[in-house]
């Protein structure tokens, strides 16, 4: 197995022409463990977090561009980015412990294409955009578009993600990302749920929701937002029927597992109760910042 | 806080000094098992069965030994086959199959390769026969009518039948008339409980190397719980003379019981002598986890009478451990933990069945954990059908000195009434409950125990002091030997260097288990040292030209009147010519140790919309006698609380149908993290023993006792509806509530 540290993206493109079998990594905090457990070693392993751009954040012109391998502790501390997004900013940073948070990275998180990924509900709520590495230049998709199942990813062999776009939120716009573990951190989500909501006045004028752990990969439930906009939060508070409603699509939309970490009623029954936990949380942060 | 009765005036007993070894471990230069590594060693892997139950029908290894690296490969058929009976036939059969494997992950074959991945290759090489055996992969499985057999070889103990049976222990205990007192009964509560299997969750993975050398002897430097168990359970797997095996004792990264008994030592050292090289065997957490520990799953029906004045007037019930592949005195032992309350009328049976999973290992009080959790949360429901406070309950019917222990004789002075004082007394019992949480209690005990223990005490030149002992250090043991020394020679407790010492370099020590290495092993250390301060006070005596009467020890020095008093080291420097060194050396076989009542309190809330348990606060008053260095018995109190919870609410083995365990790592076998748990409040009480020269109980395992009731108390209350089975993990307690 060899190691290589290039130091543009496209000496990276080229380390991925001249071997299939490589393999990219951020904080390699998915890889390593994976090795371990006995998954073949690749024969090329290419560092991406030497590349500048990859761990660059910047926000220009409306917009924030995040290196997909920027540790997520400079997410959560960035104050700025985790103002504009705090729902992408918790779920980046639920990832692992403090010492994982030191090398996890929202690229990581993504391509490595797990259900249950945290960063990944809020990522697509708040509609990023996935700029990713090809063999001679670069294609942009949303980041919904990149995991298609379980471990699996829409990235031809050679691709990598090089950042994330996000545009900046409309005004009166929050965003919360919740998630069930039965400990406190140190756990893979049992059931998460990401809602980002935009309040025009006192009615939410628009509302995306994604649910991670419950299907083979993060769902968008537009159901879920329907219920959601056009109510008044007018008291403070979401409508109950609205809630209820958005509880009961989100419940429909999960299409889960039975396995060791959880039940298939639990997972659906709990996806409800956080979808409405979390457009509480997004309803208050949209009103408090509007 | 300490709550002390009749307490002497100590000057280094009951103080906090930093430990002997805390420089060492906390700058990583301490040696642990796995930082061994000698000149030329090898690297041991296992083949292990990847079936609940099969007769191994035949095992090729040739091609195997023909790949890069590999040096010596041991399959069953390299150990002697110790007959049914012998004492370490499980150890032997548990470690590596014979003619059986009995559960997913049992070894069938290992291999010594130059690198671990080599030898991993080799072993996955390694072609096996099986016939599939039936799997009974419970207890309910275990004990049906026309239950396959897990293990053929098992029978049933102290039954006097050679019959192959399921049973490990079937242990009935009865006193006075309980139908009558069930019939009298004003209030009677019965519930059904069920407990999973956990593991003692230690950090350090079971290791070793071993190194036979031509001459036919073995150097094993390993992890364990006791180094002369080590070398005692080797000697016999292997066939050998105990004299052919010195141990010597790493750092132990965690035990818990689970290290009182070995995995890879034969092993290794088969490998070691095959190849003539040392070898070295690390587990995998993975490996640890499918093949290691665990406690005993239980179940159980407790039903408890009681009169509309609380008093407890008769118990009766059953309860049952799934005590894995091996015969096992979990049932047993588990009887003798059902003690805590006078109880006039009692009719107990307690039964151990074989289970095609890992033989089951010491945890921390074995068995008294599942015990005390049906007990305790069918008491804490009389309570609530009484409307009475659950600590005036108990301390009504909590035993006291002269009442009878659940095997007949009578309980030794005991601080469980002054526990439950505690805990009534303290300013969380006194604190309103938190808005939306509730209030649990629960109480347990653990008898402990004594065995031989040795040391020796040898003074230097200077006046400092070598203390060695055989009792490996797992609690803060050195400095409590250093400190019962430093009391007792009038010494500073930092000039005194606690050891501890290989098989070959101190006395026959058992292993650590039952708490027992402060209260055995300490015991050994003062009677050495009071040994030695005779043999200070004759030189003493010599050196004055007085009778040896005329001297007396006070703090450190021999008083002879009319005289300046004469330090130690003024002794020590003269003793080439007052009689050559000063040593002593002392063993025994300690009787006495007196039972460590706990009792917890604790505030949790329950998300009534996800099932997920809060624990906000948590308070453990516990009898430690005399804590010697009150830091590592609040440590003990601690650490017992928190395997509790983790016990109570998430821990547990998630088995396939096939007994393949599904969740054989610390991100899906849930232990608690550090921000699951509050800080455990504790109040160390101190009841001192009689039978110890300083009053000490042990207080390794009593803390686990009562978590799990305690637990359960506190959720049921929160939630209006009974918890009665372990772990409370979110789903389960979700499916309560809509049972409500």
């Amino acid at each position: 197995m060899r190691y290589a540290a290039p130091a543009t993206v496209e000496e990276a493109q080229a380390l991925l022409a001249d071997d299939t079998g490589a393999q990219v990594f951020a904080g390699a905090t998915d890889l390593v463990p994976q090795m371990r457990a006995g998954r073949p070693a690749p024969s090329l392993l290419v560092d991406l977090k030497g590349i500048d751009r990859l761990t660059a954040v910047t926000h220009e012109d409306g917009r924030w561009t995040i290196g997909a391998a920027t540790p997520t502790a400079e997410l959560t501390r960035n104050e700025a980015f985790t103002a504009a997004f705090p729902g992408l900013s918790e779920g980046a940073g639920l990832i692992g412990s403090d010492q994982i948070q030191n090398r996890s990275s929202l690229g990581g998180n993504l391509a490595n294409a797990s259900p249950a990924a945290d960063s990944v509900p809020a990522l697509i709520a708040n509609d990023g955009q996935a700029v990713i590495a090809t063999a001679d230049g670069t294609r942009t998709v949303p980041a919904a578009e990149v995991a298609t199942g379980p471990g699996r990813t829409s990235l031809a062999d050679g691709e990598f993600i090089v950042e994330f776009t996000f545009a900046d939120p409309p005004a009166g716009t929050g965003d919360a990302y919740l998630r069930m573990i039965p400990r406190t951190e140190m756990d893979i989500a049992i059931v998460g749920a990401a809602v980002r909501v935009t309040v025009d006045g006192d009615a939410i004028s628009d509302a995306t929701v994604v649910l991670g752990a419950v299907a083979p990969t993060a769902v968008v439930v537009p159901d879920a937002a329907a219920a959601l906009v056009g109510t008044s939060v007018a008291d403070g508070a979401l409508d109950d029927a609205a809630a209820t409603a958005l509880a009961e699509a989100a419940e429909a939309a999960c299409d889960p597992i039975d396995d060791k970490r959880g039940t298939i009623a639990y997972r659906r029954r709990v996806a409800g109760v956080l979808a409405r936990r979390a457009a509480a949380i997004a309803v208050e942060r949209a009103r408090n910042g509007a | 806080m300490t709550v002390t009765e009749n307490r002497p005036d100590y000057k280094w007993v009951g103080t906090r000094p930093i430990r002997h070894d805390g420089y060492d471990k906390v700058v990583g230069k301490a040696r642990f098992a796995a930082d061994r590594n000698s000149p030329g060693q090898l690297h041991g892997a296992f083949l292990r069965s990847p079936h609940g139950h099969a007769r191994i029908l035949s095992v090729d290894t040739s091609a195997a030994e023909a790949m890069s690296g590999v040096k010596a490969v041991v399959t069953g058929a390299d150990f002697p086959d110790l007959p049914i009976g012998h004492p370490e036939r499980d150890t032997a059969v548990n470690l590596m199959a014979r003619d059986v494997a009995m559960y997913v992950g049992h070894v069938v074959a290992a291999v010594a390769a130059s690198t671990r991945a080599e030898a991993e290759a080799a072993a996955a090489a390694i072609e096996v026969e099986y016939e599939l055996l039936p799997v009974v992969l419970s207890l309910d499985e275990s004990i049906a009518d026309g239950a396959p057999l897990a293990n053929a070889d098992n029978r049933t103990a102290f039954s006097g039948s050679d019959d192959p049976s399921n049973l490990a222990t079937v242990t009935p205990l009865e006193r006075g008339d309980v139908d009558a007192a069930f019939e009298a009964a004003d209030v009677v509560v019965e519930r059904e409980f069920d407990t999973a299997w956990v593991h003692q969750g230690y950090i350090e993975p079971h290791a070793c190397v071993v190194d036979v050398g031509a001459d036919g002897k073995a150097e094993v430097w390993a992890s364990s719980q006791g180094h002369f168990r080590v070398r005692s359970q080797a000697a016999a797997v292997l066939g050998w003379d105990t004299a052919r095996i010195k141990v010597i004792p790493a750092e132990i990264g965690g035990g818990f019981g689970g290290k009182t008994t070995i995995y890879l030592e034969p092993v290794a050292a088969r490998l070691s002598e095959k190849s003539g090289r040392p070898v070295k065997i690390v587990m995998t957490r993975d490996e640890v986890l499918r093949a290691t520990g665990p406690a005993p799953a239980s179940k159980s029906r407790i039903r408890i009478a009681a009169t509309n004045d609380g008093e407890l007037t008769a118990i009766d019930g059953w309860i049952g451990y799934a005590v894995g592949c091996t015969g096992d005195m979990a049932g047993f032992v588990g009887a003798m933990s059902v003690a805590s309350y006078k109880f006039p009328n009692l009719k107990m049976e307690f039964v151990g069945a074989l289970t095609n999973t890992p033989r089951s290992a010491a945890y921390r009080a074995p068995s008294a954990p599942q015990a005390a959790f049906a007990i305790e949360s069918v008491i804490d429901e009389i309570a609530q059908a009484l409307d009475t406070d659950p600590i005036e309950l108990r301390l009504k019917n909590a035993v006291v000195e002269g009442d009878l222990t659940s095997m007949g004789g009578p309980h030794p002075r005991i601080g469980f009434v002054e526990c439950l004082e505690a805990i009534r007394d303290s300013e969380h019992y006194q604190s309103p409950v938190p808005d939306g949480a509730a209030r649990g209690i629960g109480t347990g005990f653990w008898f402990n125990i004594g065995e031989q223990s040795s040391a020796t005490v040898n003074l230097n030149e200077d006046g400092t002091a070598t203390v060695i002992t055989g009792s490996p250090d797992i609690g803060g043991s050195r400095a409590s030997m250093a400190l019962m020394a430093a009391e007792e020679l009038g010494l500073d407790v930092h000039r005194i260097t606690p050891v501890v010492a290989d098989t070959e370099s101190v006395g026959f020590t058992d292993v650590t288990e039952g708490s027992r290495a402060t209260f055995a092993t300490g015991m050994a250390v003062v009677n050495a040292c009071r040994d030695l301060v005779g043999e200070l006070k004759a030189r003493a005596a010599t050196i004055r030209g007085v009778e040896v009467d005329a001297v007396a020890w006070v703090d450190g020095a021999a008083v002879v009147d009319g005289h300046d008093p004469l330090p130690l080291a003024d002794i020590t420097a003269k003793a080439k010519s007052t009689g050559g060194p000063l040593t002593v050396t002392a063993s025994l076989n300690a009787g006495g140790a007196g039972p460590s009542f706990a009792v917890h309190c604790c505030d949790v809330s329950v998300d009534e919309e996800t099932g997920r348990v809060e624990v906000l606060r948590y308070t453990t008053a516990q009898d430690a006698g005399t804590a010697i260095h009150p830091s590592y018995v609040e440590g003990q109190m601690q650490g017992g609380t928190a395997q509790g919870i983790g016990w109570a609410l998430n821990e547990e083995y998630v088995y396939a149908d096939d007994g393949t365990m599904l969740n054989a790592s610390f991100l899906d076998y849930r232990v608690p993290v550090a921000s699951d748990l509050p800080m455990i409040e504790t109040i160390i009480v101190e009841v001192p023993n009689p039978a110890h020269p300083y009053g000490v109980r042990g207080v390794g395992e009593t803390g686990i006792v009562p978590p799990m009731g305690t637990i359960a108390n506190a959720v049921s209350r929160a939630s209006g509806v009974r918890l009665t089975s372990l772990p409370m993990s979110p789903p389960k307690v979700l499916a309560a509530l809509d049972d409500r």
